[in-house]
C-alpha cells in the first residue's frame, strides 16, 4: 500500500512535465501526458482500495510517512499520507472524476490558446486536492487546503482577459481568506492544546484533553474554514462568481472536488465534533439554511452555469446537515453521487455552450434534446439524479441524508430539508425544460457558428464519452450506498450509529421527500412544458419576493457597501495621509526644489525629517512610559 | 595581546576585515573597464569567512575578557549575514555598471558592513554592540547616498543619516544608564550586577534598557521608527536596499537577542508588553500601508517592516522554540526577500529600472523564469505553503501560541491574512494583465541569474526539507536556553 503516494506523485509528474517540457510535446502530447498522468492516479486509487478491502476492517489504516518535514525540539511533522476508508474514497472520487473531466477539457479547449496552461494547472490541482485529502496531519492539510484554493483562483481567472474574470478570482481570494484565517487559528489552537498536529495523536487524546468550551472553539473555527471553501452562508457569495472559469474547471474543481473538501474535513475530524455538541449543531443549521436559501435564489437565474453553481451551494448545505446530525457515511455517499451527477450537469452545460457559441442564457435556448441527443439523455439523467427520483443516484444519498436528520430528532432541519428538496426539483426541471424542451429559441438571438454550421450540432466523442460514463454513475451511483457505508463504517465506529427508524416510517419519508419532488417537476411542467402557468404573471404577483430572489437578495451589494468599501477607504485614507505626504510631497517638491536652490532644499528636506524624528521621539516617549512606568 | 586561539576564533571578522581593506588596495591597480574583478575578489573573501565560520562551528569561545563571543549563535547569524551578502553582490555587479557607479568604494562598503553586522552578532558587551552597529550604519549610510548624482539618493542618504544619528544618541545613552545602574558594559556582567545588586526594579536600569530598545528598533526599523524605511529603500541602489533589507535587520535582531539573552533574561518579564505592542504596530501598520502601494521598491519597504513585527514574536515568546525560529524566519527571509530584491534589479534597461508595479503586467508571458522566481518569493513572503515562508511564519505563530501568546498569534495571522493581498497582486499583475504602453525589459546577466537562482533554491529548500536549518538554529541556542 505504500503505492499510495504514486496517487499524488503522478499528477505531480504531469504538472513538471507539461509545464517543462509541453512545448515539444504539442498539444496532442501535453493532452496525453496531462490525461495519463490522472488516469495513472487512478488506477494507483484503485490498486490501494483493493489492498485495503484484503484488509481485516478494523485494521484499514496505514500511514506512509514521505519524509520529517518539520521539527522543533519534541515537536515533529512529517509528510505524511493517510490511507483509511475515507481517504479511500475521496481519491477515487478525485481521481475518477478528475480523469473524466481532464478527458472532456481536452476536446472543450481544443481550440484555447492556454491549452498548455490550462492542463498544468489542472493537474496542479489533482495533485493539491489528493494531498488534501490524504494527509496525515493538520499541517500537510492545510497545505493542500491552500493550494487547491491557489489553483482554483488560477482556474477562475484563467481567461484573464476578460474583466469579470479576474475580478471573480480576486473575489474567490478574498473570500476563502475569510475562512481560512478561521482554519489557521483553529490549527493553532489544536496545535496549542495538544502540542502535535497528527490526526492519530489528536483524535486519540482529544476525549481526555478537551472540555467542551475548548472543543467548540476549536471546532468552530475549523468550520469558518469549511464555510469559506464549501461556499456556504455567509462566505458563498464567490462560487457563482467563480463560473466564470472555463466550465470543466467548474465541473472539477467548483462542483466535483474542491469546494467538498469541508465537508471532507469536517468529517475527518469527526471526533472533535463529536466532543462540541453546539458546533454539531451550528454545522446542521448553517447546512440546511444555506441549502434552502441557495434553492430560492436557483429558481430565479437565467445563467446556465449559475443555476448550477446555486445548486451546489444547495447540495452542499445538505452534505453539511448529514454530518451535522452524525450522519457521515451519508454525508460522503452524497458527496460521492453529487460529483457524478453534478460534474455531469456541468460537463453537460459545457457542452450545450460549446454547440450554441458561448450562449449561457437558458431562455435563448430551448428545443436543444433533438439537436444534441447524447447531451440531452445524459444530462436527463443527472436531472432525475437531483431531483431525487428512484432509482437514480441521489434520490438515495439525499433519502439518506433526510432520514438520519429525521432520526436524530431535528425535525425542523428535516422539514427544510424535504421542502428545498422540492425547490431543487422545481429549479432542475425548469432549466431542463427551457434548455432542452420546447421551441428553439436561440436562432433569434445569437449567431450560432454562422462560419461553418446554421444549427446547434453533438459535441465530439471526446467530450460524449465522458458524459456517458457520469451518466451511468449519476443513474446507478445509488446502488453503491450500501456497499460505502460498509466500506466507511470502522472510520465512524467509534460514533453512534443512527437510530434505525421504523420500516413503516423510513417509507413514509421517502414518499414525502418523492412526492415532494414529484411536485416541483410537475410545477415546473405546468409553467414551462404546457404553459398553463405563465412564469411571467407569476413573478409579478410575487412581485417584491421575485425581485430578492432574482437579485440573489443583494448580498453581493450589502457586503460591497458594508465590508469591502470601508477597508479600502480606510487603507488609502492611511496610505495618504502617512505615506504619500512623506514621499510623494517630497518628489513634488524635489522640482521646485532645484529652482529654488540651497535654501528651499534645506527647509524642505529638514522639514520632513524633522517630522519622522518627531514621530521617533514619540515612539521613544511610547516606549520609555511603558518600560518605566508600568 | 591577544592569544592564537583567540585570533582563529575571531577569523571569520578577521578575513572579512582584511578582505575589505585590499579591494580597496586592489581598486586603485585596476582599470575602470575590469572593475567586476572586485566583485569576485568581494566573493572569495566572502567564502573563505563563510568556510572559517563552519570551521569553528560547535566551539564556544569567549574572547578579549568576554567583550566578544563565537558560539554557535552568531555563527549561525554571520552565515545569513554572509549569505545575503553574497546574494547582494551578484545582484550589484552588473547594476552599478550600467548604472556607472562601479567604484571599487562599493564592495568594500559592503564588506565592512557586513562586518559590523558580525561584530553585532557576536558582542559579548555593549560598547561592541555600539561598535558593530556604527560601523554597519556609517557603510549604510555612503552606500544608500551610492548614486551620486541622483537627487532622491542623496535625500535617502541623508534622511538615513539624520535619523540614523539621532537613534545611536538614544543607543548610546541606553548603554550610559546601564552602566550607570550596574557598573559595567559586558553583558554578562550586567546579568550578575542585576542578580546580585538586587537591580531588577531600578527605574535607572529600565530607562536604560528601554532606550537601548530604542536604538535597536531603529536599525530594524519597527514602528514607529520605521519611518525613513521607505524613502530609504526607493532612494537607495536597488541592490543596496534588498541588502540593508536582510542584513541590518538580521543583525538589529542578533545584537537583541545576545543583549536580551546573556544581560536581561532576568527582566523577561517586563518587556514583553511592550515588546507585544510593538510587533502589533509593526506589523499592522506595515501590512496596511503596503496594501496600497504602487512601487515596487516601497512595496518591499513595508513589507519588510511587517515581517519585522513578526520576527518579533519569536523575541516575546523567549523559549528555545521561539528563538530559534527567530533563526530560522531571518534565514527564510533572506532568501526571499533579496530574491523579489534581484528580480526587481533584473527588470531594467540598462539604467532605467522599471519599479512600477505596472511595468510588472505581462511579465508571466514575456519572461516566464523570472515571473516565476518573482511568484515564488511573493507566494513565500506571503507564507503560502510550502515555501519556507510559510514554515518561518508557522514556527513564529507556532511559538507565540506554545508561549502563551495565543492573541498575538491570532493578529498575526489576521495580518498575514492581509498581507497576502498585496504579494498575491503582483502575480496577478505579473500573469493576467497585459502592459499598456511601454513594455518592460529585463536585463540578463549570468551573476544575477544565479543569485536569482540561489534565492529560488533557498525558498523552496527551505519550505520542503527545512530540518537541517531548524536543527542548526536549535544548535544555536543551546547554551542559552537548553533544549
Amino acid at each position: 500500500m505504500d503505492f499510495v503516494r504514486l496517487v499524488p506523485g503522478f499528477p505531480l509528474l504531469g504538472v513538471v512535465l507539461v509545464a517543462l517540457t509541453g512545448r515539444f510535446l504539442g498539444r496532442r502530447g501535453t493532452a496525453l501526458v496531462a490525461c495519463g498522468a490522472v488516469g495513472l492516479a487512478f488506477a494507483v486509487a484503485l490498486g490501494v482500495t483493493g489492498a485495503l478491502l484484503q484488509t481485516p476492517p478494523e485494521s484499514r489504516e496505514v500511514e506512509v510517512s514521505l519524509f520529517t518535514w518539520a521539527a522543533v525540539s519534541d515537536f515533529q511533522v512529517d509528510v505524511s499520507l493517510l490511507l483509511d476508508p475515507l481517504s479511500a474514497v475521496m481519491i477515487l472520487v478525485v481521481s475518477g472524476v478528475g480523469f473524466l473531466i481532464h478527458v472532456y477539457s481536452v476536446g472543450y479547449m481544443a481550440q484555447d490558446p492556454g491549452f498548455r496552461r490550462y492542463f498544468a494547472y489542472l493537474n496542479l490541482f489533482v495533485f493539491s486536492m489528493v494531498i488534501l485529502v490524504l494527509a496525515g496531519n493538520f499541517l500537510l492539510l492545510y497545505v493542500g487546503w491552500e493550494l487547491v484554493g491557489l489553483c482554483s483562483y488560477l482556474l477562475i481567472s484563467f481567461w484573464y482577459e476578460r474583466k469579470e474574470a479576474a475580478k471573480a478570482g480576486m473575489k474567490a481570494f478574498v473570500t476563502t481568506r475569510i475562512g481560512d484565517f478561521g482554519f489557521a487559528l483553529g490549527i493553532f489552537l489544536i496545535f496549542a492544546t495538544f502540542h502535535t498536529l497528527d490526526y492519530a495523536e489528536v483524535f486519540g487524546s482529544a476525549s481526555q484533553v478537551l472540555t467542551t468550551g475548548l472543543a467548540t472553539a476549536i471546532t468552530l473555527l475549523l468550520f469558518l474554514g469549511a464555510v469559506g471553501k464549501s461556499a456556504q452562508i455567509p462566505l458563498y457569495v464567490w462560487l457563482p462568481d467563480a463560473m466564470e472559469g472555463p466550465t470543466p474547471v467548474s465541473a472539477l474543481i467548483h462542483a466535483a472536488t474542491m469546494v467538498t473538501a469541508g465537508v471532507y474535513m469536517v468529517t475527518r475530524t469527526h471526533v472533535l465534533f463529536e466532543l462540541a455538541p453546539i458546533s454539531m449543531l451550528v454545522v446542521a443549521v448553517i447546512g440546511a439554511a444555506t441549502a434552502f436559501y441557495a434553492a430560492t435564489i436557483a429558481t430565479a437565474q437565467d445563467d446556465i452555469k449559475r443555476v448550477l453553481a446555486y445548486s451546489t451551494i444547495s447540495q452542499l448545505g445538505y452534505m453539511f446537515l448529514a454530518v451535522g446530525v452524525g450522519a457521515y457515511a451519508a454525508g460522503i455517499f452524497h458527496l460521492t453521487t453529487h460529483a457524478f451527477f453534478k460534474a455531469l450537469m456541468f460537463l453537460g452545460a459545457g457542452s450545450v455552450m460549446h454547440a450554441l457559441a458561448g450562449e449561457q442564457d437558458i431562455q435563448k435556448m430551448g428545443g436543444l434534446r433533438w439537436t444534441m441527443p447524447l447531451t440531452s439523455i445524459t444530462f436527463l439523467a443527472g436531472w432525475l439524479a437531483i431531483s431525487g427520483i428512484p432509482p437514480f443516484s441521489g434520490f438515495f444519498s439525499k433519502d439518506e441524508i433526510l432520514a438520519s436528520a429525521f432520526a436524530s430528532g431535528q425535525i425542523l432541519l428535516w422539514l427544510v430539508g424535504v421542502i428545498t428538496a422540492g425547490i431543487t426539483a422545481f429549479y432542475m426541471s425548469r432549466q431542463v425544460f427551457l434548455v432542452f424542451f420546447g421551441e428553439p429559441r436561440y436562432s433569434q438571438h445569437t449567431a450560432i457558428h454562422a462560419e461553418h454550421r446554421s444549427v446547434p450540432h453533438e459535441s465530439p466523442w471526446i467530450m460524449t464519452i465522458p458524459l456517458a460514463i457520469l451518466a451511468v454513475l449519476a443513474a446507478l451511483g445509488g446502488f453503491l450506498g450500501p456497499v460505502l457505508e460498509d466500506f466507511l463504517g470502522p472510520v465512524f465506529a467509534a460514533s453512534e450509529a443512527r437510530q434505525s427508524l421504523p420500516p413503516l416510517n423510513e417509507a413514509a419519508l421517502i414518499i414525502l421527500s418523492v412526492a415532494a419532488a414529484g411536485l416541483g417537476i410537475f410545477i415546473a411542467w405546468l409553467g414551462y412544458i404546457r404553459r398553463g402557468v405563465d412564469p411571467k404573471l407569476v413573478a409579478a404577483r410575487l412581485g417584491l419576493v421575485y425581485r430578492l430572489v432574482r437579485n440573489k437578495y443583494y448580498v453581493d451589494e450589502v457586503y460591497h457597501a458594508l465590508l469591502i468599501r470601508p477597508v479600502w477607504q480606510a487603507a488609502s485614507v492611511l496610505a495618504t495621509a502617512v505615506d504619500q505626504a512623506g514621499i510623494d510631497g517630497v518628489v513634488n517638491a524635489l522640482g521646485s526644489i532645484m529652482q529654488s536652490a540651497g535654501r528651499g532644499l534645506r527647509r524642505v528636506q529638514t522639514g520632513f525629517v524633522r517630522s519622522y524624528a518627531l514621530i521617533f521621539l514619540v515612539g521613544v516617549l511610547l516606549v520609555l512610559a511603558i518600560s518605566t512606568l508600568r | 595581546m591577544p592569544t592564537t586561539q583567540e585570533l582563529i576564533a575571531i577569523s571569520p571578522e578577521i578575513i572579512l576585515a582584511l578582505w575589505a581593506l585590499s579591494v580597496m588596495f586592489l581598486d586603485l591597480l585596476i582599470a575602470q573597464s575590469r572593475k567586476s574583478i572586485l566583485a569576485y575578489w568581494s566573493l572569495l573573501g566572502l567564502l573563505l569567512a563563510g568556510g572559517a565560520e563552519f570551521s569553528l562551528w560547535g566551539r564556544e569561545e569567549i574572547l578579549f575578557q568576554g567583550a566578544f563571543v563565537q558560539d554557535n549563535l552568531s555563527l549561525f547569524l554571520d552565515l545569513v549575514l554572509l549569505l545575503a551578502t553574497g546574494l547582494s553582490l551578484l545582484m550589484a555587479k552588473g547594476y552599478i555598471k550600467d548604472l556607472e557607479m562601479e567604484h571599487g568604494e562599493y564592495y568594500t562598503l559592503t564588506l565592512f558592513a557586513t562586518l559590523g553586522g558580525m561584530l553585532m552578532a557576536g558582542a559579548g558587551d555593549l560598547l561592541i554592540v555600539f561598535l558593530g552597529l556604527e560601523v554597519l550604519s556609517l557603510s549604510l549610510y555612503v552606500l544608500s547616498g551610492f548614486r551620486r548624482t541622483e537627487p532622491m539618493a542623496q535625500e535617502a542618504s541623508l534622511k538615513y543619516f539624520l535619523l540614523g544619528a539621532f537613534a545611536s544618541g538614544f543607543l548610546l545613552y541606553g548603554i550610559a544608564l546601564v552602566f550607570g545602574s550596574t557598573g559595567t558594559t559586558l553583558l554578562g556582567g550586567i546579568a550578575v550586577a542585576i542578580t546580585e545588586g538586587g537591580l531588577l526594579g531600578d527605574p535607572l536600569l529600565l530607562l536604560g534598557l528601554g532606550l537601548l530598545g530604542v536604538g535597536l528598533s531603529f536599525k530594524v526599523a519597527l514602528v514607529p521608527f520605521h519611518m525613513w524605511t521607505p524613502d530609504v529603500y526607493e532612494g537607495a541602489p536597488t541592490p543596496v536596499a534588498g541588502y540593508m533589507s536582510v542584513v541590518a535587520k538580521a543583525a538589529g535582531f542578533a545584537a537583541a537577542l545576545r543583549i536580551f539573552l546573556s544581560a536581561f533574561l532576568q527582566l523577561a518579564g517586563d518587556w514583553t508588553l511592550l515588546l507585544s505592542l510593538l510587533a502589533l504596530l509593526t506589523m499592522s501598520g506595515g501590512n496596511i500601508i503596503a496594501l496600497a502601494q504602487s512601487n515596487m521598491k516601497r512595496l518591499l519597504a513595508y513589507s519588510s517592516i511587517a515581517h519585522a513585527g513578526y520576527i518579533l514574536l519569536g523575541v516575546i515568546a523567549l523559549n528555545s522554540w521561539g528563538l530559534s525560529s527567530v533563526l530560522f524566519y531571518l534565514a527564510a527571509y533572506g532568501f526571499m526577500n533579496l530574491g523579489a530584491f534581484a528580480v526587481i534589479v533584473a527588470l531594467r534597461d540598462g539604467e532605467r529600472e522599471y519599479l512600477a508595479l505596472n511595468d510588472y503586467a505581462g511579465l508571466g508571458s514575456r519572461h516566464p523564469l523570472l515571473a516565476l522566481s518573482m511568484a515564488i518569493f511573493m507566494l513565500s513572503l506571503a507564507g503560502v505553503p510550502p515555501t519556507a515562508g510559510f514554515l518561518a511564519k508557522f514556527y513564529i505563530f507556532g511559538a507565540a501560541v506554545q508561549a502563551g501568546y495565543g492573541w498575538l498569534a491570532i493578529l498575526a495571522v489576521l495580518n498575514s491574512v492581509l498581507a497576502a493581498f498585496y504579494y498575491l497582486r503582483v502575480i496577478v499583475i505579473m500573469y493576467m494583465r497585459e502592459p499598456a504602453g511601454q513594455v518592460a525589459k529585463m536585463t540578463h546577466s549570468p551573476a544575477l541569474a544565479l543569485a536569482i537562482f540561489l534565492a529560488v533554491i533557498g525558498t523552496v529548500q527551505l519550505g520542503l526539507f527545512p530540518a537541517a536549518v531548524v536543527e542548526l538554529a536549535q544548535a544555536s541556542l543551546f547554551p542559552f536556553l537548553g533544549s
